[in-house]
Protein backbone atom coordinates (compact mmCIF):
# COMPACT_ATOMS: atom_id res chain seq x y z
CA UNK A 1 0.00 0.00 0.00
CA UNK A 2 2.41 2.21 1.11
CA UNK A 3 4.21 1.65 -2.52
CA UNK A 4 1.05 3.25 -4.11
CA UNK A 5 1.20 7.11 -5.22
CA UNK A 6 -0.90 9.16 -2.74
CA UNK A 7 -1.15 12.24 -2.47
CA UNK A 8 -2.17 12.46 1.53
CA UNK A 9 -0.20 10.73 3.93
CA UNK A 10 -0.67 7.40 4.61
CA UNK A 11 0.49 5.17 7.70
CA UNK A 12 -0.45 2.05 8.31
CA UNK A 13 -0.62 0.16 11.57
CA UNK A 14 -0.34 -3.79 12.13
CA UNK A 15 -1.97 -5.26 14.57
CA UNK A 16 -2.35 -8.83 15.59
CA UNK A 17 -5.55 -7.99 17.49
CA UNK A 18 -7.72 -5.07 19.19
CA UNK A 19 -8.20 -3.61 20.77
CA UNK A 20 -4.92 -1.44 20.49
CA UNK A 21 -2.62 -0.95 23.45
CA UNK A 22 -3.99 2.23 25.21
CA UNK A 23 -0.49 3.69 26.05
CA UNK A 24 -0.51 5.10 22.58
CA UNK A 25 -1.11 8.49 20.97
CA UNK A 26 -2.08 7.91 16.94
CA UNK A 27 -3.51 9.88 14.37
CA UNK A 28 -7.28 9.05 13.64
CA UNK A 29 -7.87 6.03 12.20
CA UNK A 30 -9.80 5.99 8.75
CA UNK A 31 -9.91 2.23 7.78
CA UNK A 32 -9.91 -0.97 9.68
CA UNK A 33 -9.11 -4.12 7.83
CA UNK A 34 -9.28 -7.19 9.25
CA UNK A 35 -7.27 -9.68 7.50
CA UNK A 36 -8.82 -13.23 8.52
CA UNK A 37 -6.66 -16.43 7.09
CA UNK A 38 -9.32 -19.07 5.66
CA UNK A 39 -6.77 -21.86 6.75
CA UNK A 40 -6.74 -21.01 9.88
CA UNK A 41 -9.74 -21.15 12.65
CA UNK A 42 -7.45 -19.22 14.80
CA UNK A 43 -7.65 -16.10 12.71
CA UNK A 44 -11.39 -16.53 12.74
CA UNK A 45 -11.68 -16.37 15.90
CA UNK A 46 -9.54 -13.60 16.83
CA UNK A 47 -11.37 -11.78 13.94
CA UNK A 48 -14.40 -12.10 15.87
CA UNK A 49 -12.80 -11.40 19.40
CA UNK A 50 -11.45 -7.81 18.30
CA UNK A 51 -14.58 -7.01 16.00
CA UNK A 52 -16.16 -6.41 19.74
CA UNK A 53 -13.83 -3.65 20.35
CA UNK A 54 -14.59 -1.23 17.96
CA UNK A 55 -16.75 1.86 17.99
CA UNK A 56 -20.37 1.11 16.08
CA UNK A 57 -19.07 4.64 14.09
CA UNK A 58 -16.48 2.49 12.19
CA UNK A 59 -19.58 0.35 10.50
CA UNK A 60 -20.51 2.80 8.74
CA UNK A 61 -17.77 2.24 5.80
CA UNK A 62 -14.55 2.29 7.61
CA UNK A 63 -14.43 -1.48 8.26
CA UNK A 64 -13.74 -4.32 5.86
CA UNK A 65 -12.63 -7.88 5.72
CA UNK A 66 -9.95 -9.36 3.87
CA UNK A 67 -9.87 -12.92 3.14
CA UNK A 68 -6.59 -14.29 2.01
CA UNK A 69 -6.72 -18.25 1.23
CA UNK A 70 -9.19 -18.90 -0.82
CA UNK A 71 -6.90 -20.13 -3.56
CA UNK A 72 -5.82 -23.45 -1.89
CA UNK A 73 -8.88 -24.94 -1.17
CA UNK A 74 -7.52 -27.95 0.22
CA UNK A 75 -6.15 -26.11 3.24
CA UNK A 76 -9.14 -23.88 4.37
CA UNK A 77 -10.92 -24.87 7.55
CA UNK A 78 -12.85 -22.31 7.32
CA UNK A 79 -15.85 -22.13 5.01
CA UNK A 80 -16.43 -19.45 2.93
CA UNK A 81 -20.13 -18.97 3.77
CA UNK A 82 -18.64 -17.96 7.25
CA UNK A 83 -17.07 -14.92 6.39
CA UNK A 84 -20.18 -13.82 4.25
CA UNK A 85 -22.07 -14.26 7.22
CA UNK A 86 -20.25 -12.61 8.91
CA UNK A 87 -19.30 -9.32 6.64
CA UNK A 88 -23.13 -9.35 6.30
CA UNK A 89 -23.72 -9.00 10.11
CA UNK A 90 -21.54 -6.54 10.51
CA UNK A 91 -22.58 -4.50 6.95
CA UNK A 92 -19.36 -4.08 6.10
CA UNK A 93 -17.47 -5.55 2.37
CA UNK A 94 -16.03 -8.68 2.28
CA UNK A 95 -12.73 -8.77 0.05
CA UNK A 96 -10.59 -11.70 -1.19
CA UNK A 97 -7.60 -11.58 -2.09
CA UNK A 98 -4.45 -14.70 -2.01
CA UNK A 99 -1.58 -12.55 -0.22
CA UNK A 100 0.54 -14.65 -0.97
CA UNK A 101 0.35 -13.56 -4.49
CA UNK A 102 2.05 -10.54 -5.71
CA UNK A 103 0.02 -9.47 -8.30
CA UNK A 104 -3.26 -10.09 -6.56
CA UNK A 105 -1.50 -8.30 -3.40
CA UNK A 106 -0.48 -5.27 -5.65
CA UNK A 107 -4.15 -5.25 -6.89
CA UNK A 108 -5.67 -4.71 -3.96
CA UNK A 109 -3.13 -2.37 -2.01
CA UNK A 110 -4.48 0.13 -4.94
CA UNK A 111 -8.26 -0.48 -4.27
CA UNK A 112 -7.30 -0.49 -0.05
CA UNK A 113 -5.60 2.83 -0.95
CA UNK A 114 -8.53 4.60 -2.79
CA UNK A 115 -11.19 3.20 -0.23
CA UNK A 116 -9.17 4.75 2.60
CA UNK A 117 -8.86 8.15 0.80
CA UNK A 118 -12.90 7.94 0.93
CA UNK A 119 -12.90 6.97 4.00
CA UNK A 120 -10.17 9.52 5.02
CA UNK A 121 -13.15 12.11 3.63
CA UNK A 122 -10.03 13.13 0.89
CA UNK A 123 -12.11 12.12 -2.47
CA UNK A 124 -14.57 15.20 -2.76
CA UNK A 125 -17.71 14.16 -3.02
CA UNK A 126 -17.99 10.41 -2.23
CA UNK A 127 -18.18 9.76 1.91
CA UNK A 128 -17.66 6.23 3.35
CA UNK A 129 -20.94 5.55 3.42
CA UNK A 130 -21.54 6.62 0.10
CA UNK A 131 -19.01 4.17 -0.87
CA UNK A 132 -21.17 1.10 1.33
CA UNK A 133 -23.80 1.20 -0.02
CA UNK A 134 -22.41 1.15 -3.55
CA UNK A 135 -20.67 -1.58 -2.54
CA UNK A 136 -23.67 -3.17 -1.08
CA UNK A 137 -25.77 -2.86 -3.91
CA UNK A 138 -23.80 -4.83 -5.80
CA UNK A 139 -24.25 -7.95 -4.41
CA UNK A 140 -25.87 -10.97 -5.65
CA UNK A 141 -29.32 -11.80 -3.99
CA UNK A 142 -30.09 -11.69 -0.69
CA UNK A 143 -27.47 -13.15 1.74
CA UNK A 144 -30.84 -14.72 4.17
CA UNK A 145 -30.90 -17.41 1.32
CA UNK A 146 -27.86 -18.93 1.87
CA UNK B 1 29.36 -1.61 31.17
CA UNK B 2 25.93 -2.13 30.03
CA UNK B 3 24.38 -5.75 30.88
CA UNK B 4 23.42 -6.88 27.41
CA UNK B 5 27.35 -6.29 25.84
CA UNK B 6 28.43 -7.80 28.99
CA UNK B 7 26.64 -11.00 27.84
CA UNK B 8 27.69 -10.61 23.85
CA UNK B 9 30.94 -10.86 25.13
CA UNK B 10 30.69 -13.61 27.29
CA UNK B 11 28.91 -15.18 24.51
CA UNK B 12 31.77 -14.67 22.11
CA UNK B 13 34.38 -15.98 24.10
CA UNK B 14 32.51 -18.68 24.92
CA UNK B 15 32.51 -19.51 21.15
CA UNK B 16 36.18 -19.79 20.87
CA UNK B 17 38.05 -22.73 21.14
CA UNK B 18 40.61 -22.90 23.72
CA UNK B 19 43.22 -23.59 21.82
CA UNK B 20 43.16 -20.22 19.97
CA UNK B 21 41.63 -18.41 22.91
CA UNK B 22 44.73 -16.30 23.44
CA UNK B 23 46.01 -16.05 19.83
CA UNK B 24 42.59 -14.22 19.77
CA UNK B 25 42.75 -12.34 22.78
CA UNK B 26 46.14 -10.77 21.60
CA UNK B 27 44.66 -9.92 18.40
CA UNK B 28 41.83 -8.18 19.82
CA UNK B 29 44.59 -6.18 21.90
CA UNK B 30 41.62 -4.59 24.65
CA UNK B 31 43.38 -6.79 27.62
CA UNK B 32 46.25 -5.96 28.19
CA UNK B 33 49.62 -8.58 28.48
CA UNK B 34 49.45 -7.93 31.97
CA UNK B 35 45.45 -8.73 32.49
CA UNK B 36 46.19 -11.63 30.39
CA UNK B 37 48.87 -12.80 32.77
CA UNK B 38 46.29 -12.81 35.42
CA UNK B 39 44.44 -15.45 34.04
CA UNK B 40 45.09 -18.96 34.38
CA UNK B 41 43.71 -20.94 31.18
CA UNK B 42 44.12 -24.31 32.30
CA UNK B 43 41.45 -24.11 34.10
CA UNK B 44 37.73 -24.85 33.30
CA UNK B 45 36.25 -23.15 30.02
CA UNK B 46 33.34 -21.02 32.13
CA UNK B 47 35.56 -20.11 34.94
CA UNK B 48 38.40 -18.75 31.93
CA UNK B 49 35.33 -16.80 30.45
CA UNK B 50 34.16 -15.52 33.65
CA UNK B 51 37.46 -14.14 34.97
CA UNK B 52 37.73 -12.95 31.09
CA UNK B 53 34.29 -11.05 31.03
CA UNK B 54 35.35 -9.28 34.49
CA UNK B 55 38.52 -7.77 33.06
CA UNK B 56 36.16 -6.50 30.42
CA UNK B 57 33.79 -4.49 32.34
CA UNK B 58 36.93 -3.52 34.91
CA UNK B 59 38.22 -1.91 31.71
CA UNK B 60 34.49 -0.82 30.66
CA UNK B 61 34.45 -2.55 27.07
CA UNK B 62 31.94 -0.88 25.32
CA UNK B 63 29.89 -2.50 22.32
CA UNK B 64 32.09 -1.26 19.70
CA UNK B 65 35.10 -2.92 21.33
CA UNK B 66 33.18 -6.64 21.66
CA UNK B 67 31.88 -5.65 17.69
CA UNK B 68 36.32 -5.63 16.60
CA UNK B 69 35.51 -8.78 18.90
CA UNK B 70 33.24 -10.58 16.97
CA UNK B 71 34.99 -9.39 13.75
CA UNK B 72 38.03 -11.13 14.94
CA UNK B 73 36.39 -14.51 15.28
CA UNK B 74 34.99 -14.27 12.66
CA UNK B 75 38.15 -13.69 10.59
CA UNK B 76 39.69 -17.07 11.68
CA UNK B 77 36.12 -19.24 11.50
CA UNK B 78 35.02 -17.26 7.98
CA UNK B 79 35.78 -20.75 6.52
CA UNK B 80 32.25 -21.53 8.51
CA UNK B 81 30.39 -18.66 6.70
CA UNK B 82 29.05 -18.61 3.13
CA UNK B 83 29.95 -15.97 1.53
CA UNK B 84 27.96 -14.38 -1.48
CA UNK B 85 30.59 -12.44 -4.30
CA UNK B 86 29.42 -9.03 -5.60
CA UNK B 87 31.67 -7.39 -8.34
CA UNK B 88 31.07 -3.66 -9.02
CA UNK B 89 30.90 -2.62 -11.98
CA UNK B 90 32.15 0.69 -13.57
CA UNK B 91 30.50 2.69 -15.88
CA UNK B 92 32.83 3.39 -19.28
CA UNK B 93 34.66 6.69 -18.73
CA UNK B 94 34.60 6.87 -15.64
CA UNK B 95 38.29 7.59 -13.89
CA UNK B 96 39.55 4.86 -11.08
CA UNK B 97 38.85 7.47 -7.99
CA UNK B 98 42.16 7.28 -5.60
CA UNK B 99 40.52 5.14 -2.57
CA UNK B 100 41.08 6.39 1.00
CA UNK B 101 39.98 3.86 3.68
CA UNK B 102 39.72 6.83 6.21
CA UNK B 103 37.17 8.45 4.05
CA UNK B 104 35.52 5.27 3.04
CA UNK B 105 35.01 4.12 6.30
CA UNK B 106 33.73 7.40 7.28
CA UNK B 107 30.81 7.62 4.47
CA UNK B 108 30.10 4.29 5.23
CA UNK B 109 29.09 4.95 8.96
CA UNK B 110 27.65 7.99 7.55
CA UNK B 111 25.13 6.82 5.73
CA UNK B 112 24.01 4.12 7.19
CA UNK B 113 23.38 5.86 10.31
CA UNK B 114 21.81 8.46 8.42
CA UNK B 115 19.38 5.64 6.98
CA UNK B 116 18.76 3.23 9.84
CA UNK B 117 19.07 5.01 13.72
CA UNK B 118 19.25 1.88 15.22
CA UNK B 119 22.91 0.18 13.04
CA UNK B 120 26.11 -0.95 14.96
CA UNK B 121 29.12 -0.71 12.27
CA UNK B 122 32.72 -1.69 12.87
CA UNK B 123 35.63 -1.66 10.51
CA UNK B 124 38.79 -3.74 10.98
CA UNK B 125 41.48 -3.70 8.21
CA UNK B 126 43.60 -6.47 7.42
CA UNK B 127 47.26 -6.50 5.14
CA UNK B 128 45.64 -7.58 1.98
CA UNK B 129 43.81 -4.22 1.18
CA UNK B 130 40.80 -5.68 2.16
CA UNK B 131 38.74 -4.01 5.54
CA UNK B 132 36.51 -6.45 7.23
CA UNK B 133 32.82 -4.22 7.68
CA UNK B 134 30.61 -5.84 10.91
CA UNK B 135 27.03 -4.64 10.67
CA UNK B 136 24.55 -4.98 13.76
CA UNK B 137 20.94 -4.52 12.58
CA UNK B 138 18.03 -2.42 14.71
CA UNK B 139 15.05 -1.35 13.59
CA UNK B 140 13.54 2.26 14.83
CA UNK B 141 12.40 1.02 17.65
CA UNK B 142 15.45 -1.96 18.41
CA UNK B 143 18.44 -1.79 19.72
CA UNK B 144 20.92 -3.56 17.24
CA UNK B 145 20.81 -7.43 17.39
CA UNK B 146 24.31 -8.76 18.26
CA UNK B 147 23.92 -11.74 17.50
CA UNK B 148 23.02 -11.51 13.67
CA UNK B 149 25.46 -9.45 12.09
CA UNK B 150 26.27 -9.15 8.38
CA UNK B 151 29.86 -8.80 7.34
CA UNK B 152 31.35 -7.17 4.38
CA UNK B 153 34.60 -7.92 3.04
CA UNK B 154 35.70 -4.99 0.67
CA UNK B 155 38.97 -5.09 -1.30
CA UNK B 156 39.43 -1.91 -1.77
CA UNK B 157 42.12 -2.55 -4.89
CA UNK B 158 39.40 -5.01 -6.49
CA UNK B 159 35.92 -4.56 -7.29
CA UNK B 160 35.01 -7.17 -5.31
CA UNK B 161 32.83 -7.21 -1.97
CA UNK B 162 32.37 -10.34 0.07
CA UNK B 163 29.13 -10.26 2.10
CA UNK B 164 27.96 -13.06 4.79
CA UNK B 165 24.87 -14.73 4.08
CA UNK B 166 21.26 -13.36 5.67
CA UNK B 167 22.02 -10.63 3.31
CA UNK B 168 18.90 -10.46 0.95
CA UNK B 169 16.92 -7.89 3.06
CA UNK B 170 19.82 -4.83 3.00
CA UNK B 171 21.47 -6.10 0.13
CA UNK B 172 19.64 -3.03 -1.78
CA UNK B 173 20.71 -0.30 0.93
CA UNK B 174 24.40 -1.47 0.81
CA UNK B 175 24.03 -2.12 -2.86
CA UNK B 176 23.63 2.01 -2.82
CA UNK B 177 26.66 2.93 -0.48
CA UNK B 178 29.22 0.99 -2.48
CA UNK B 179 28.16 2.28 -5.70
CA UNK B 180 27.81 5.91 -3.82
CA UNK B 181 31.15 5.61 -3.07
CA UNK B 182 32.47 4.65 -6.49
CA UNK B 183 30.87 7.03 -8.56
CA UNK B 184 32.91 10.22 -9.55
CA UNK B 185 29.84 12.57 -8.20
CA UNK B 186 29.82 13.90 -4.70
CA UNK B 187 27.98 11.96 -2.31
CA UNK B 188 24.18 12.91 -1.98
CA UNK B 189 21.33 12.36 0.40
CA UNK B 190 19.61 9.51 -1.73
CA UNK B 191 16.55 7.96 -1.66
CA UNK B 192 18.08 4.28 -0.02
CA UNK B 193 15.59 1.97 -0.39
CA UNK B 194 15.04 0.62 2.88
CA UNK B 195 13.83 -2.26 4.32
CA UNK B 196 9.88 -2.10 4.20
CA UNK B 197 10.26 -3.29 8.49
CA UNK B 198 11.93 0.17 8.63
CA UNK B 199 9.73 2.47 6.82
CA UNK B 200 8.52 4.54 9.27
CA UNK B 201 4.93 4.59 8.09
CA UNK B 202 4.36 1.18 9.32
CA UNK B 203 3.52 1.08 12.98
CA UNK B 204 3.98 -2.38 14.57
CA UNK B 205 1.35 -1.44 17.59
CA UNK B 206 2.42 -5.37 18.88
CA UNK B 207 5.93 -4.58 18.93
CA UNK B 208 6.52 -4.86 22.63
CA UNK B 209 4.95 -8.89 21.98
CA UNK B 210 6.61 -9.32 18.55
CA UNK B 211 10.10 -8.47 20.58
CA UNK B 212 8.85 -11.03 23.52
CA UNK B 213 8.59 -13.67 21.09
CA UNK B 214 11.90 -12.93 19.34
CA UNK B 215 13.81 -12.78 22.83
CA UNK B 216 11.95 -15.91 23.91
CA UNK B 217 12.60 -17.70 20.53
CA UNK B 218 15.88 -16.93 20.28
CA UNK B 219 16.98 -17.76 24.12
CA UNK B 220 15.16 -21.46 23.34
CA UNK B 221 16.55 -22.14 20.18
CA UNK B 222 19.80 -20.06 19.55
CA UNK B 223 20.85 -18.19 16.86
CA UNK B 224 22.44 -21.35 14.87
CA UNK B 225 20.95 -23.32 12.59
CA UNK B 226 18.70 -25.95 14.14
CA UNK B 227 20.29 -29.72 13.53
CA UNK B 228 18.64 -31.08 10.41
CA UNK B 229 15.53 -33.71 11.87
CA UNK B 230 12.40 -34.73 9.78
CA UNK B 231 9.96 -35.86 12.51
CA UNK B 232 9.42 -36.54 16.08
CA UNK B 233 7.04 -38.82 17.86
CA UNK B 234 5.10 -38.75 20.78
CA UNK B 235 3.37 -41.59 22.06
CA UNK B 236 0.50 -40.45 24.64
CA UNK B 237 -0.43 -43.22 27.55
CA UNK B 238 -2.42 -40.62 29.56
CA UNK B 239 -6.00 -40.71 31.23
CA UNK B 240 -8.16 -37.99 30.06
CA UNK B 241 -8.13 -34.47 31.37
CA UNK B 242 -10.72 -32.53 31.31
CA UNK B 243 -12.96 -29.50 32.85
CA UNK B 244 -16.14 -30.37 32.27
CA UNK B 245 -17.47 -32.62 34.69
CA UNK B 246 -19.15 -36.23 34.31
CA UNK B 247 -18.06 -36.35 31.23
CA UNK B 248 -17.89 -40.27 29.63
CA UNK B 249 -14.34 -40.45 28.78
CA UNK B 250 -12.66 -38.76 32.27
CA UNK B 251 -14.47 -41.27 33.78
CA UNK B 252 -12.41 -43.89 32.23
CA UNK B 253 -10.25 -45.91 33.92
CA UNK B 254 -7.91 -47.23 31.59
CA UNK B 255 -5.51 -44.85 29.78
CA UNK B 256 -5.79 -43.13 26.52
CA UNK B 257 -2.80 -44.34 23.76
CA UNK B 258 -2.23 -42.69 20.55
CA UNK B 259 0.53 -41.45 18.77
CA UNK B 260 1.46 -37.89 17.45
CA UNK B 261 4.06 -37.58 15.00
CA UNK B 262 5.47 -34.56 13.18
CA UNK B 263 7.18 -34.58 10.31
CA UNK B 264 9.01 -32.00 8.11
CA UNK B 265 11.63 -31.43 5.51
CA UNK B 266 13.76 -29.50 8.89
CA UNK B 267 11.34 -30.21 12.10
CA UNK B 268 13.42 -28.04 14.13
CA UNK B 269 13.20 -25.09 12.31
CA UNK B 270 10.05 -25.08 11.32
CA UNK B 271 8.84 -25.33 15.07
CA UNK B 272 11.51 -22.47 15.61
CA UNK B 273 9.33 -19.89 13.14
CA UNK B 274 6.53 -20.98 15.22
CA UNK B 275 6.04 -18.43 17.44
CA UNK B 276 7.15 -15.84 15.20
CA UNK B 277 4.39 -16.41 12.84
CA UNK B 278 1.91 -15.87 14.65
CA UNK B 279 0.97 -19.73 14.59
CA UNK B 280 2.06 -20.58 18.31
CA UNK B 281 2.44 -18.89 21.35
CA UNK B 282 5.68 -18.30 23.06
CA UNK B 283 7.34 -20.15 25.03
CA UNK B 284 6.22 -23.58 23.17
CA UNK B 285 5.75 -26.28 24.83
CA UNK B 286 9.06 -28.22 26.66
CA UNK B 287 7.77 -31.16 25.10
CA UNK B 288 8.65 -29.68 21.32
CA UNK B 289 11.50 -27.63 22.21
CA UNK B 290 13.73 -29.94 24.26
CA UNK B 291 14.33 -32.39 21.21
CA UNK B 292 17.53 -30.72 20.52
CA UNK B 293 18.50 -31.01 24.39
CA UNK B 294 17.47 -34.31 25.21
CA UNK B 295 18.52 -35.93 21.53
CA UNK B 296 15.81 -38.06 21.35
CA UNK B 297 12.66 -37.91 18.74
CA UNK B 298 10.63 -40.45 20.27
CA UNK B 299 8.90 -39.90 23.12
CA UNK B 300 6.76 -41.55 25.89
CA UNK B 301 4.31 -39.45 27.74
CA UNK B 302 2.36 -40.92 31.05
CA UNK B 303 0.69 -40.01 33.68
CA UNK B 304 3.01 -39.80 36.89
Amino acid sequence: MLKEDCASELKVHLAKSLPLPSSVNRPRIDLIVFVINLHSKYSLQNTEESLRHVDASFFLGKVCFLATGAGRESHCSIHRHTVVKLAHTYQSPLLYCDLEVEAFRATMAQRLVRMLQVCAGHVPGVSALNLLSLLRSSEGPSLEDM
Amino acid sequence: MDETVAEFIKRTILKIPMNELITILKAWDFLSENQLQTINFRQRKESVVQHLVWLCEEKQASVNDAALLDIIYTQFHQHQKIWDVFQMSKEPGEDVDLFDMKQFKNSFKKILQRALKNVTVSFRETEENAVWIRIAWGTQYTKPNQYKPTYVVYYSQTPYAFTSSRLRRNAPLLGQIFESHNSTTPLQERNLGLDVNMDSRIIHENIVEKERVQQITQETFGDYPQPQLEFAQYKLETKFKSDLNGSILAEREEPLRCLIKFSSPHLLEALKSLAPAGIADAPLSPLLTCIPNKRMNYFKIRDK
